[in-house]
């Protein structure tokens, strides 16, 4: 900030603007006012305005402003295992990667299955630096048995239900969620892993997990859990005249793929999240010459061959997938120091989106800023409904990343601001530098 | 910052150069024609570990012997007898046998990749004494030494075109094997062919990404007819995970017998790394007859063995 003062408004001059709720890609200002947009007008013209609101001003020529990005699926390990992260540290980490909002995963200790740990989580005594949404479990206990309360989840802030990490696998279930879920406005947001063949696997099944002998899940584990939840959702517009709302986490096959773009072609509401590294590393990466078999590429859905990767790539270039989410999964060092297969699955993921993003989607594969940050911005927000978030319309939420998107730069990872380090992304290149995050009207990180 | 793997490790044989595979076995020809007091003095006062997750009868002794053979002290950690079954983690463990004064350790695990594991946290040589369904080098070592002896190619330099001409045809559960996929990796690269065989859900066609020089016959007759060595392999029932295996239909098509060798593959050597399940994937005729190295190959390990262990301590080399 270039002031020590902590003001009510803030100027944001002259940046290039990129705010794909409105297709906007131009030059102007940005007046913040009360945690909220006050105006976007052309260079210059909010000078006399933000002078009377004696407002901090960022420069940010050079640089992109854009609507805080939102993530659909992090998992910030509070309540119950704070060795990992907290909300504190996970929404540090959040900031610093350009996020605003994130939605925070159900898979705590104990499960957040109720109204009164999702309001906890909520809680302004947690220190979260961003907006924290819950997604709350789907079935009590993520058991898979029995439908948790969403009426009362949705009151106490719920955006999505999820038993995430845990598919709800039996149909009946599945179509109950959906149902309930269905009479709320509330997507189910599914995990899709058909555990029932993934028993003891760690890796993808394929040449990889061939040679490291390792035991390997399948393509159809994920694409056949897709395939039976879109059945579901044409059965429940059949039999009850109800638009259920799928939303396919972490998409990693070009099966499952192909089966949401059908879907969607027919008109059913379904959505889908792909995360950084499915489009930016293969399986090759768990094995690292000289080092071993590397537990900071696992993750589940693994990470795929070259095909699959691809795949994931087309799909996010012709529309198919509608954001990307980082599953930022922070696990302790003692943790991963295992054997492979010991491991616990995931990675950190926060400070790496855009960087990996603009690097692989925006310059290596052509694909537009503008529709980058739809990825992150206005595409997360209509998955989950979250009006006036994901926009810098005026009025809604002042939550703004400005970044030098031309800036090459390379990840430590020994700097995160997770309390975790478990990256597979450590001195990869990245493109594009976030220097200010402004969340709800305060500047919750900056570079400098 | 990050924990590299010490020198003189043996965890793949991918990280062995075809030098370093001439000069272990050069290293086990002097050590198995050395003088016991000799020999018992290369090690002595040294510190060997072996830590032992998953049983063991012949690798275990073979490592022992060799150790004690070359003058080193050796201690034996297994998962039933230790704080390994309290939940102590591999790192931890390691980190534990180094501070009593290990200086090299030899590890077996029922998980695949565990050596690097120990191989970063204690920053000492760390032998792979199998790995989960990953490798097995040391195995791999002695049945090329074994090849070496019965085939007739001492006199052969150790290089690229060491066994040329030679088709080593390996029967059984693939898959699970660990053996498969060091020989697979390895014999290719001296030049020889390596034919695969089994049925497809012990032997998918992944298998035939091991390397160049590598591939599959699903036929055991025809995969005999061209075998100069035929090395079988047990069914690990330890690691089927639910998979069901006709053992009737399993002995008509794979079982390595008396008829099937003498029709087949009457000059052919035939190799096992134990242990065997008499009359499931070989009979006792061929098992113990003339064509027969298996015994062979366990005395060849306790001198790679040897010089796997004089090669980590870096006592001595020749």
């Amino acid at each position: 900030m270039s002031s020590a003062r902590a003001s009510d408004s803030i100027l944001i001059r002259g940046g290039r603007v990129v705010d794909p709720s409105r297709s906007v890609d131009a030059s102007s200002d940005v007046l913040l006012e009360n945690g909220l947009i006050a105006e976007v007008a052309a260079p210059g013209k909010l000078d006399a305005a933000a002078k009377k609101l004696r407002a901090d001003v960022l420069e940010a020529k050079g640089c992109v402003v854009a609507p805080g990005f939102i993530d659909l699926h992090v998992h910030l390990r509070e309540p119950g295992q704070t060795h990992k992260e907290t909300i504190r540290t996970g929404t540090l980490a959040a900031a610093a990667g350009g996020f605003t909002t994130v939605c925070a995963m159900p898979n705590t200790t104990p499960v957040n299955d109720t109204p009164e740990w999702s309001r906890w989580m909520q809680d302004p005594e947690r220190g979260a630096s961003v907006r924290l949404l819950p997604v709350p479990a789907a079935t009590v206990g993520s058991m898979g048995e029995k439908l948790t309360d969403y009426a009362a989840l949705k009151k106490a802030g719920a955006v999505a239900v999820s038993d995430d990490g845990k598919p709800i696998l039996e149909d009946e279930i599945m179509r109950a969620c959906l149902v309930a879920a269905a009479k709320l406005g509330l997507p189910v947001s599914q995990h899709a892993e058909d555990t029932r063949l993934t028993g003891g696997c760690s890796m993808h099944a394929g040449d990889v997990s061939f040679r490291l002998g390792l035991r390997g899940m399948t393509i159809e584990a994920e694409s056949q859990i897709v395939e039976r939840d879109i059945r579901l959702l044409e059965e429940i517009e059949r039999k009850e005249k109800l638009h259920a709302h799928l939303h396919v986490q972490h998409v990693s096959t070009l099966k499952a793929l192909d089966a949401i773009r059908a879907a969607k072609k027919r008109g059913l509401h379904v959505t889908c999240e792909v995360a950084p590294h499915h489009f930016a590393l293969t399986d090759e990466a768990v094995f690292r010459e000289g080092f071993g078999y590397d537990t900071s590429a696992k993750m589940n859905p693994p990470l795929r061959p070259e095909s699959e990767r691809q795949a994931c790539i087309a799909a996010l270039l012709d529309g198919t997938v509608d954001a990307i989410a980082t599953d930022h999964a922070p696990h302790a060092h003692h943790e991963k120091n295992v054997e492979f297969e010991r491991a616990p699955n995931g990675i950190t993921g926060l400070e790496t989106a855009l960087g990996l993003s603009l690097r692989l989607l925006h310059s290596q594969y052509g694909m537009p800023l503008e529709k980058v940050l739809f990825l992150l911005t206005n595409g997360p927000a209509d998955v989950f409904n979250l009006s006036g978030l994901g926009t810098l319309k005026k009025g809604a939420s002042a939550d703004i990343c400005v970044f030098d998107a031309g800036k090459v730069w390379a990840f430590d990872a020994e700097r995160t601001l997770s309390m975790s380090k478990n990256t597979p992304f450590h001195d990869h290149a990245m493109q594009g530098q976030i220097l200010w995050t402004i969340a709800s009207g305060k500047v919750v990180y900056s570079a400098k | 910052m990050e924990q590299r793997v010490a020198a003189g490790s043996l965890l793949s044989v991918e990280e062995l150069e075809i030098k370093d595979v001439a000069s272990i076995l050069k290293l086990a020809d002097v050590l198995e024609d050395e003088k016991h007091t000799k020999r018992g003095k290369r090690l002595e006062g040294r510190k060997v570990a072996l830590l032992f997750y998953e049983s063991s009868t012949r690798t275990r002794t073979s490592f022992e012997l060799a150790a004690k053979s070359l003058g080193a002290m050796t201690t034996l950690v297994s998962d039933k007898s230790s704080s390994i079954e309290k939940g102590e983690s591999l790192h931890d463990t390691g980190v534990t046998l180094r501070a009593l004064g290990a200086e090299c350790i030899i590890l077996r695990s029922n998980f695949s990749g565990a050596p690097w594991v120990l191989a970063r946290s204690t920053q000492l040589p760390v032998l792979n004494a199998g790995d989960g369904m990953h490798e097995h080098p040391s195995q791999a070592l002695l049945d090329l030494r074994t090849m070496i002896a019965r085939l007739g190619l001492k006199k052969k330099r150790v290089d690229e075109k060491l066994l040329r001409g030679v088709t080593v045809v390996i029967t059984g559960d693939i898959l699970h094997s660990r053996v498969a996929r060091s020989n697979a990796m390895l014999l290719p690269r001296l030049g020889a062919k390596v034919v695969l065989c089994g049925p497809p859900e012990l032997l998918p066609e992944q298998a035939l990404m091991l390397g160049e020089g590598v591939e599959i016959e699903r036929d055991f007759d025809a995969a005999l007819q061209r075998a100069t060595v035929a090395m079988m392999l047990r069914i690990q029932r330890e690691r089927l995970a639910g998979m069901e295996v006709n053992v009737a239909e399993y002995v008509a098509k794979y079982q390595l017998n008396a008829a099937r060798l003498e029709q087949f593959a009457p000059k052919t050597l035939v190799m096992h790394p134990g242990p065997m399940v008499r009359g499931m994937e070989i009979d006792s005729a061929v098992a113990d007859g003339a064509q027969s190295a298996i015994e062979e190959q366990v005395t060849h390990g306790l001198y790679v063995r040897m010089a796997l262990l004089v090669r980590a301590l870096k006592a001595g080399q020749q």
